[in-house]
């Protein structure tokens, strides 16, 4: 068969793969609503969190699909959208697919086409990297919720603030990252970035200079986020805006996300 | 009780079945490509590219693992592992689907809560995704706009602004200290960026444990 990107074949393949995916998470959907019916859990508010879920999801979603987009110019269309169906992220392809090439004298940037044999090895590269969460939650999981459950029923208290450290500890780390360019105000060799790009069907790197106020481009979307989700919360201690309780979140990523459009051309 | 067990345990044996299952067709694909193409690899270059991909990510998908897996609930772990996107959308989901029941991530109605939001997350998204690639070409020009980069380049921050409250507001004595050193260490180490914050999210969550657990015992918590 004369390969190509863009193959026939490897849309079937790719679907059949996340076709399956769709099955597994369909199977787990079903598989807790109807715990959640024999536990007498509120099947109004169940609902309200199936659909909080799924607007939520729109954006972060969208976000995924310019990623396959930009991947696709040089990997086709099947490959980017099974690896980003499944566990997987722009930048971890991006590296995974550049690593598997340089051995073979191309690159993602290049303008020269994939053969098949290339193709196969970015596929291998990019499956095989990051099969560890897939085989190590079968493994350990259970060990690791049965943990977590006799902390539970040997002190409540505590297990809850563990789990909310946790939840902490993860937030934090993100808040601090919004954070991570803020130093371009007072250090002027910080203020650059490095782009490649393509000369000559090669990949050069290039640094750009950016200004001082752009480290804070993330820092004022991520307040302006926080201020709309205050907003939302004290909107909704009024009965008629109650239902503003589901939507707080994905209302303060969106109006964030717009907010970064004109902060970002006034700060860059 | 034993009820209780029953569906912890065969939410264990379904979700072991699910992802040995996938993961044994994901690696079937490349055998597929192979067979259908009539080509091997190129050896010499897959030692080189896996030598220096999956070292580096294993020991990341180990961290995340033994990290997210008492955060996710049990059926949300199987399914997260498997579709991904977990810092930046599946675990969201299903804090916010816990803060909006009141449910405790330890009780089994946060288990159910949780693996409700993250299954729903992961039929919208591959829903979303396959809507994506069938409409590629007239999607590419709307969302490759220029003018809409920025917005899609801080949905991190956009995310974390909303959730940071709703979150730090009902934790804040546990809060602050993890914070203020997250925010010290990425402004002033150079080398923290957006490559290593998900390093940094274990060495984060152990910091808060240890800080939350002198406040416990103090009885200030």
């Amino acid at each position: 068969m004369e390969f190509s990107v863009n193959h026939p074949i490897l849309f079937l393949m790719a679907g059949i793969l996340v076709a399956v995916v769709l099955g597994q998470s369909v199977f787990f959907l079903i598989k807790a609503l109807r715990r959640s019916k024999e536990l007498g859990m509120d099947q109004v508010k169940i609902r309200k969190t199936i659909g909080t879920a799924a607007v939520f999801t729109v954006a972060p979603a969208v976000a995924i699909v310019i990623s396959i987009i930009t991947l696709s110019k040089k990997l086709g269309l099947p490959l980017p959208w099974l690896r980003l169906s499944v566990v997987g992220s722009m930048s971890y392809e991006t590296v995974a697919a550049n690593n598997a090439l340089s051995g073979m004298g191309q690159s993602l940037g290049s303008a020269v086409g994939l053969n098949a044999q290339q193709y196969l090895n970015v596929l291998i590269v990019m499956t095989v990297s990051i099969m560890m969460g897939i085989w190590l939650v079968p493994v350990i999981g259970k060990k690791l919720q049965s943990g977590m459950t006799k902390l539970g029923n040997r002190d409540a208290k505590w297990a809850d603030a563990f789990s909310n450290s946790l939840f902490i500890g993860m937030i934090a780390a993100f808040l601090g990252y919004v954070f991570c360019d803020v130093s371009r105000l007072w250090d002027p060799s910080t203020r650059f970035v490095t782009q490649t790009v393509i000369e000559n069907g090669a990949e050069v790197e290039q640094q750009v200079a950016v200004s001082a106020s752009s480290g804070m481009i993330p820092v004022c979307t991520m307040a302006v986020s926080a201020v709309v989700m205050i907003l939302c919360g004290l909107l909704m201690r009024k009965p008629k805006l109650k239902w503003l309780s589901e939507y707080a979140l994905p209302i303060s990523l969106i109006v964030g996300m717009a907010a970064a459009i004109p902060l970002t051309a006034w700060l860059s | 009780m034993k009820k209780n067990l029953s569906y912890m345990d065969s939410v264990h044996r379904d979700g072991r079945i699910w992802n040995i299952g996938v993961m044994i067709l994901l690696l079937l694909f490349p055998v597929a490509v192979a067979l259908a193409f009539g080509v091997l690899p190129d050896w010499n270059a897959l030692v080189i590219g896996l030598l220096a991909t999956a070292p580096m990510y294993w020991a990341v998908g180990a961290i995340e693992t033994v990290t997210f897996v008492p955060m996710l609930g049990a059926g949300g772990s199987y399914l997260s592992f498997v579709t991904g996107n977990i810092s930046n959308l599946k675990l969201p989901c299903a804090l916010n689907a816990l803060e909006q029941n009141q449910v405790s991530a330890n009780s089994e109605e946060g288990e159910v809560i949780s693996t409700i939001a993250i299954a729903t997350s992961s039929i919208v998204t591959t829903l979303i995704i396959i809507l994506g690639v069938i409409l590629i070409v007239p999607l590419t020009p709307i969302l490759s706009a220029p003018v809409l980069q920025p917005a899609f380049e801080q949905i991190l921050p956009a995310l974390f602004g909303g959730l940071g409250v709703a979150f730090v507001s009902k934790n804040w004595k546990i809060a602050v200290a993890p914070i203020c050193l997250m925010l010290i260490l990425f402004v002033f180490v150079p080398a923290l960026d957006a490559s290593t914050v998900g390093i940094m999210v274990p060495v984060s969550a152990l910091f808060t444990i240890a800080v939350a657990r002198i406040l416990y015992k103090r009885g200030v918590l």
